[in-house]
């Protein structure tokens, strides 16, 4: 009888949480088949039986005209964006925290940990204190409203991140490895590259993973600092919700933005769950 | 041994580009702080600590500083409760449960503006599912985003949808990484369910606790986003948070000093807070079942 009820406690609170998450999405999926009708009269869920379905909030994703969203854009925009930084990021990042595992670095009385602690501590900068100085910044440099603009403050933003898990993931590999390969003639670039880099793939892949959530879903940067030539899916999506909320476009182009990341949730949890965070948050 | 002239090789690319983004927007705050920079006037003047004065007597930076603590106490203690919860829940058959693994980090991997957005159709007092499925269920419905208390709720909701998922996953990852021999130690002293989580699962995941917890504090200490397009940080003031109100004062008003004034403090209460937090925990969390 215990077993039963712990079961069933069990698999009470899976289904509710479940609910719960998957609720948004539901209701997103629902209605952005919806027209103006099945909206302004209450709540509906399920086509056919409450509402006659209409194609129109897909249709509006891609069609150019004064009243279409157009969507196609700002999806490359966001995607040219947020990989070209997360590659920088990553390739940048990994070669610190390399160093930063490997070797000790001095400069006056700061070392390997200050320069680390630095590297994270940006994290804790809200983006709303830097909007002001970066605008005036990428402004001097004719960067605004440039995607190249809007990489370098990515950068700034992932270069923490790629610092911080990707030192625990060498610290985690023995130098011996390091040696055999100088032994073997290697340069230390070269050992790096062709025996350290293979061995850290589950952190490489975690590491990548995080960096396209993170540029992926800012909306303040992309925000304030482009206007019309480059636009990012986030704004284009926000803009959407001015005075009249058209639900079902709205609706729509959520789940196209949200739906690669779903793909990349699958990829992510099995990294996750292996543990491949863990050494960094200790 | 490993060459030591190659090391800058390795470190200086990175740290000279952060350097190079990040120093100049920090220097200049520092320095717009001091200046009487607005709209009417853009000058690099020097004004003394005029700006750091006027943020002593701002009631509502102190009032958006407030709502900001409310905000990620609750939500960073209901996330590290539920998602504890759901770790426990997953642990013992890991095997079966892929499923709502994925399903579970689903949300953290949302645009955080974009889900907003959904959840503001949903919020929506006549027109919106939340308040239908309370009907339903013979509930009272709720003014939703246009009453003060029951507007941050719904701002909290959205978070810990949100954000969850992370200290789930995380700690679910920290669960199955623990050794097994306390457990069967446990077992033999005849511990039940409670006291083994007590005494030997919790413990043991207050090093990875505190990390997450951590995390957790400094990302939601960033809301913005979520209030920006759910409220607007209304009704009136009431769910504006320190981030929100900066926001307003600079990308709004353009007080340009003023604003740069609020950062500095800011920043410099969350880097002390962020310490005693860490201290805190450590000993709350690490110092217990010894």
């Amino acid at each position: 009888m215990r077993i039963i009820i712990y079961k069933g406690t069990k698999y009470l609170v899976l289904i509710l949480w479940s609910a719960f998450v998957a609720g948004p999405f539901l209701w997103a999926l629902s209605t952005s088949f919806k027209n103006d009708a099945a909206v302004v009269s209450g709540a509906t869920y399920i086509p056919f039986v409450d509402f006659e379905p209409s194609l129109e909030g897909w249709r509006i994703l891609f069609s150019a005209d004064t009243e279409g969203v157009n969507i196609a854009g700002p999806y490359i925009s966001s995607l040219i964006v947020t990989v070209v930084s997360s590659l920088v990021s990553l390739a940048l990042g990994t070669l610190a925290a390399y160093g930063l595992s490997r070797f000790t670095f001095r400069a006056g009385p700061l070392g390997n940990k200050d320069i680390a602690f630095f590297f994270i501590s940006q994290r804790i900068i809200t983006p709303v204190v830097l909007a002001i100085p970066y605008f005036l910044l990428l402004k001097t440099f004719q960067l605004l409203d440039t995607h190249i603009g809007l990489i370098l403050i990515y950068i700034a933003m992932l270069l923490p991140i790629v610092v911080w898990v990707m030192v625990d993931f060498f610290n985690n590999i023995s130098t011996e490895l390091d040696e055999a390969a100088l032994v073997d003639g290697c340069t230390p670039l070269g050992a790096f590259y062709k025996i350290i880099l293979p061995e850290c793939t589950p952190g490489l892949v975690v590491t990548g993973l995080l960096c396209f959530i993170f540029a992926w879903n800012d909306f303040f940067f992309a925000f304030t600092l482009t206007f019309v030539d480059t636009q990012l899916l986030p704004v284009s999506i926000v803009a959407l919700n001015s005075s009249k909320v058209p639900w079902w476009s709205l609706s729509s182009s959520s789940l196209v933005a949200i739906v690669p990341l779903v793909f990349l949730a699958i990829w992510l949890e099995r990294y996750l769950t292996r543990g491949a965070l863990l050494g960094a948050l200790k | 041994m490993l060459e030591s002239r190659y090391k800058y090789l390795f470190l200086l690319p990175g740290l000279f580009t952060l350097l190079a983004i990040i120093i100049f927007p920090l220097v200049f705050t520092f320095r717009l702080s001091f200046s009487s920079w607005d709209v009417v006037a853009p000058a690099l003047d020097f004004i003394g600590f005029d700006n750091y004065v006027r943020v002593f007597h701002d009631m509502r930076f102190w009032e958006s500083l407030a709502t900001l603590g409310t905000v990620v106490l609750s939500v960073v203690s209901i996330e590290y409760i539920i998602g504890f919860g759901l770790a426990l829940t997953l642990w013992q058959d890991i095997e079966k449960s892929r499923f709502f693994r994925v399903l579970f980090i689903i949300p953290m991997m949302s645009t955080p503006v974009i889900i907003s957005v959904v959840w503001r159709t949903m919020f929506h007092e006549s027109l919106g599912p939340i308040n239908d499925l309370l009907a339903m269920l013979n509930l009272p419905t709720v003014p939703w985003l246009s009453k003060p208390t029951s507007a941050l709720i719904a701002v909290m909701i959205v978070d810990v949808w949100q954000w969850t998922s992370f200290v789930f996953i995380l700690l679910l990852a920290g669960l199955l990484s623990l050794p097994h021999e306390p457990y069967e130690a446990a077992a033999m002293d005849g511990a039940n369910h409670f006291q083994t989580f007590w005494h030997v699962t919790f413990p043991m995941m207050a090093p990875i606790s505190i990390g997450i917890l951590i995390i957790r504090i400094i990302e939601a200490s960033k809301i913005m986003e979520t209030v920006y397009v759910l409220t607007s940080g209304g009704p009136g003031t009431s769910t504006e948070t320190s981030a929100y109100y900066i926001f307003i004062r600079s990308l709004r008003e353009f007080q340009i000093g003023y604003s740069s004034a609020m950062s500095i403090i800011y920043l410099l209460m969350m880097i002390v807070a962020l310490t005693l937090i860490a201290r805190g925990l450590t000993r709350v969390l690490v110092g217990k079942g010894g």
